[in-house]
Order: C-alpha cells, then sequence, then structure tokens
C-alpha cells in the first residue's frame, strides 16, 4: 500500500511504526533522554519512539515542543522519520532543526504499530509493506 | 510560496546555517498555513525563555544555534524569566546569555508595549507570548499570529513572516458577536469575562458590544484571560478598539453572556484565605497605573499584610514605581515588585498552598497547578487579606 502525503522536511527512511491515534504533546510528554512516551493522555504511553516511524494525528501543547524534539534527535533518541495527518507550527519546527524526515496528509488511522514502511519524504510517500512481506 | 532571489539564496544555505534554518521554519510554516510570500515584520517577541519552560532541550538548542552565528535582524524582546534556587537562576542566566548574544534585548516582560516594544497600527510583527499576541492585535491594531517560541525566533532572524491568518484583512473580521448583558465594570469583571469567552469559543475572533472598558488594564486583562482559557488571538469591542468597525459581516451567530456566567468564573475561585500564602497582582505584568493604585489601597489599609504580595512588573515599570516611589510604599506593607519575571513559569510547586490575585489569566494556570486560588478585585483583597 502507497499512501500519499505532503513533504515537510525532505529525506527518506525506513523502520517500524509505531502508531499514536491521539494527538502528541513533546515537552512533557516524550522523555528527551530516553525516547519514552510519557503523555498521560497518549495512547501509545510507556512506549519507545527512538529509531520507529512515528505516526501520528497532530501535535499539541507548548512550542517549546520543538525544542524537546531536537534534543531527542542530540541524543540519539529521536524517531527516523514523523508522520502526521496534519503538520503544525509545534512538530514542524522541531523537524526542521532535527533534520527529521516528515510527510503531512497521511491517514494515520490507516497505519498500525509494528509494521515496517518506506518514507520518501522528497515526494511526500509513504509505503506500507503488508505484514510477513 | 514565492520566494525572492534573496530568500531562496539564505534557503540554500548561502548565508549559513542559522539563517538557513530559520527560514526553512518559516517556508515550512507559510507551506502548511497557504502564505503566498514572506513579508517584513517590524518587530518580534521571542517566548521559550524560563528555564523551566525551555530546559536542557532549549539551551541545547541555543547554545547551537548561536555557535552558528545566528543575529536577530530586527528589534526583539524576549518573554518573562523563571525564579527559582540558585541553581534554577544559574540556568535562567545561561538562557538570558544566549538571547543576548544573538542581538536581542533581553528585557524579560509579557507587556513589551509598556516599555522597550511598542508597535503601531497596521505593523506587521512575529510576536509569541498570547496575552501580548492578543494586545497587540486588538487594543494597538497591529498584526500578529500566535507564534510559539521557536517561530517568533525564525522570523527575528529572518527578520520576515509568512503572510497568512491575522497579517491578512479577511482573517481579522469577527466570526461571533458576544452580546454581554451582564454588568462588567471592574478588573475582575474583565478577567472574568475573558476566562469565559476563551473558554466558551477556542480560538475564534469575538466582537463585544454592550461594554465599555474604562482603562487599557481591563483589556489586557480581558484578553489575556481569553488566550489562557481558549486560544483567541484577536477582539473587537464596539466603538473602544482600532478595528471594530466593519468587522462584522450579516449572518454572524450572536451568543450572550449573562451576570450568571460572570459569577461562576468568580465562584470558581473563591477559595478561603485559610489556604491562601500569597498574593499576586501583574499577571500580565502590571502597568505603573497598577502599581500606584497598590501603593495607594496599601496605605488606606494602613497595616502590613501577613500574606506576602507580589507584583510582577517589566524593568520598565519597575524603574518608574521605584523612582517615583511607590516601590518604598509597598515594601513597607510587605509587598515586593519583581522585575522581568513570572510566577507561572516558575518552579514554584510547593513554595506555597494557594494565591489570591486579580488575574483571570493566573487564576486559570495556579488552579491547573493544583494550587487553592482566590479570585477578586486588587481593592477587595488587600482591604480583606490578613
Amino acid at each position: 500500500m502507497k499512501l500519499k502525503g505532503r513533504k515537510i522536511v525532505g529525506g527518506k527512511a525506513e523502520g517500524e511504526l509505531i502508531v499514536s491515534q491521539k494527538p502528541l504533546s513533546f515537552l512533557g510528554g516524550v522523555d528527551p533522554e530516553t525516547g519514552i512516551v510519557t503523555d498521560a493522555e497518549s495512547d501509545i504511553r510507556g512506549q519507545i519512539i527512538a529509531g520507529k516511524i512515528l505516526a501520528f494525528p497532530r501535535g499539541k501543547g507548548s512550542t517549546v515542543g520543538s525544542y524537546v524534539i531536537y534534543a531527542l534527535k542530540k541524543n540519539g533518541k529521536a524517531p527516523k522519520a514523523i508522520i502526521v495527518g496534519e503538520a503544525e507550527t509545534i512538530v514542524a519546527t522541531g523537524a526542521i532543526i532535527s533534520e527529521i524526515p516528515m510527510v503531512d496528509g497521511i491517514d494515520v488511522s490507516k497505519l498500525r504499530s509494528g509494521v515496517k514502511v518506506k518514507v520518501d519524504a522528497d515526494r511526500g510517500e509513504v509505503e506500507v509493506h503488508e505484514s510477513g512481506e | 510560496m514565492y520566494l525572492t532571489k534573496e530568500e531562496e539564496l539564505i534557503l540554500a544555505g548561502e548565508y549559513g546555517y542559522a539563517l538557513q534554518k530559520a527560514m526553512e521554519i518559516l517556508v515550512a510554516l507559510g507551506e502548511i498555513y497557504g502564505a503566498d510570500r514572506l513579508i517584513p515584520i517590524k518587530s518580534a517577541q521571542v517566548a521559550g525563555v524560563s528555564y523551566k519552560n525551555i530546559g536542557e532541550a532549549g539551551i541545547g538548542f541555543l547554545c547551537d544555534f548561536v555557535e552558528a552565528g545566528a543575529k536577530v535582524s530586527v528589534y526583539t524582546t524576549l518573554n518573562p524569566a523563571g525564579i527559582g534556587d540558585d541553581e534554577f537562576m544559574e540556568k535562567q542566566e545561561e538562557v538570558l546569555n544566549l538571547y543576548r548574544e544573538m542581538g536581542i534585548e533581553v528585557t524579560s516582560t509579557c507587556t513589551p508595549y509598556y516599555g522597550a516594544n511598542l508597535p503601531k497600527f497596521g505593523d506587521h510583527i512575529a510576536w509569541s507570548e498570547s496575552s501580548a499576541v492578543v494586545f497587540a492585535n486588538s487594543v494597538i491594531g497591529a498584526r500578529t499570529n500566535r507564534e510559539g517560541g521557536p517561530s517568533s525566533l525564525a522570523s527575528a532572524i529572518v527578520g520576515k513572516t509568512p503572510n497568512y491568518g491575522l497579517h491578512l484583512e479577511e482573517n481579522r473580521k469577527a466570526t461571533v458577536i458576544v452580546d454581554v448583558q451582564a454588568k462588567v465594570k471592574t478588573f475582575v469583571d474583565y478577567a472574568a469575562l475573558g476566562y469565559h469567552l476563551g473558554r466558551t469559543l477556542g480560538n475564534d475572533v469575538p466582537y463585544l458590544r454592550g461594554t465599555q472598558p474604562e482603562k487599557t488594564e481591563f483589556l489586557k486583562e480581558m484578553g489575556a484571560a481569553m488566550a489562557a482559557s481558549g486560544s483567541i488571538a484577536l477582539y473587537h469591542v464596539e466603538g473602544e478598539t482600532p478595528e471594530y468597525r466593519g468587522a462584522i459581516d450579516d449572518n454572524l451567530e450572536t451568543i450572550t453572556v449573562e451576570e450568571g456566567d460572570i459569577k461562576a468564573v468568580k465562584e470558581q475561585f473563591s477559595d478561603d484565605w485559610d489556604g491562601i500564602d500569597m498574593i499576586l497582582i501583574g499577571c500580565p505584568h502590571a502597568s505603573l497605573q497598577e502599581v500606584k493604585e497598590i501603593a495607594e489601597l496599601l496605605r488606606m489599609r494602613g497595616r502590613p499584610l501577613r500574606v506576602p504580595l507580589f507584583i510582577t512588573a517589566s524593568r520598565a515599570v519597575k524603574a518608574l514605581a521605584d523612582a517615583l516611589g511607590y516601590t518604598e510604599i509597598i515594601e513597607r506593607y510587605n509587598g515586593r515588585i519583581i522585575a522581568d519575571s513570572c510566577f507561572v513559569v516558575s518552579p514554584i510547586k510547593g513554595w506555597y498552598r494557594g494565591i489570591a490575585t486579580n488575574s483571570g489569566k493566573s487564576a486559570f494556570y495556579f488552579r491547573s497547578f493544583g494550587f487553592n486560588v482566590r479570585l477578586d478585585d486588587a481593592e477587595n483583597l488587600i482591604k480583606e487579606a490578613p
């Protein structure tokens, strides 16, 4: 399955999906030291986003969240790529300063954690490998 | 989005890493929100100052940005700093120094318009700090979106902002009419009205009729409360604010605000004095008139407060209060003026059990931190306080 979205930050990445169906706050919601989601309202609380392809509908919370994404990157705990339904200031800015490939305009409800995906952010494309492939 | 030749070169990295990253942020935001181009700004107000908020993550980014030669290209002021223990203050100073190295005027206030940074009508600006944004848009008639810390910093460095949202005439029209039937007279009445509207409306542009705020401070307070309990960035008041003419079209929905709505907000924040151990005035930062009024109220009271009083204000207002003798009076009655800082962005958990305040914005935040809150006009607070 190939999903078509829009490039926010260019680049390519391949890896395992971690998907949240709820808006995500980075400030106070993700630990920059470990890459573990701590947001109490998140459906992926306690899970690790480091080295994964992170998908969620949109960002929320403080704009300082952009700096948390930057700290994740510096600590080697950032996701390999970010896929969102709708880009907004916090996550877009975070992805830009951290140089993390990012795509928006993807229907995140179609994505499942654990599945392998290929992100070509330059073309705004997400290729989902069917399970077992 | 259209970019000039020079903007393209900045984006390509011809002017270095810092300008390139700043430009990438602005271009991405412009694309996301459908801007046609970048427009020059007259000033920036940058949030992300308190160490409590930005932490090591923010310091790390600012350090790298300074090392890459980041410098602001328009007049830029800062949001309030936090206050805390020695270790905290050392980190706080580090943050301020990083901003200073970028050429930012280190006046840390949420009311830059009471001092260093006063825009004029129609100016395009890139401000963060939600209460300053709503004041600049509504009371002054300058134009800014609700920027975050990083996006306002990017704009300060490039000197431009993407042309979308409240920079465009058509988005500055009202989206709802608010018929104020309640009697709204005092500072706290306006705080409660703002709090109620923020919670009810979300990110609308309300057009208020039926109210004539007597003082600029009432507008400041109402807007701050709206922007805290909701995300309003612009409001109009019929006959009062600079853009109310032509702000409404036919077919707008009208909501009414009744006595009960205002009362409900006040009752929500009516904890007893037994649970209060600090009085806070100056959220957003107090004007000189507010400071003077407090000094007079304390003199009328005639005996020192047992519960300490803190007035937060910009350094500009504090300097005037010092020179005019108000600070001395306030200190005589167990009060203090704290310059360029903010309790809302300070690590104050455990310092106090409850606060009494005349600020709807502070009431909102301190309640969310788990404090007791008593919301009332300064006159009553100073008369009744132990």
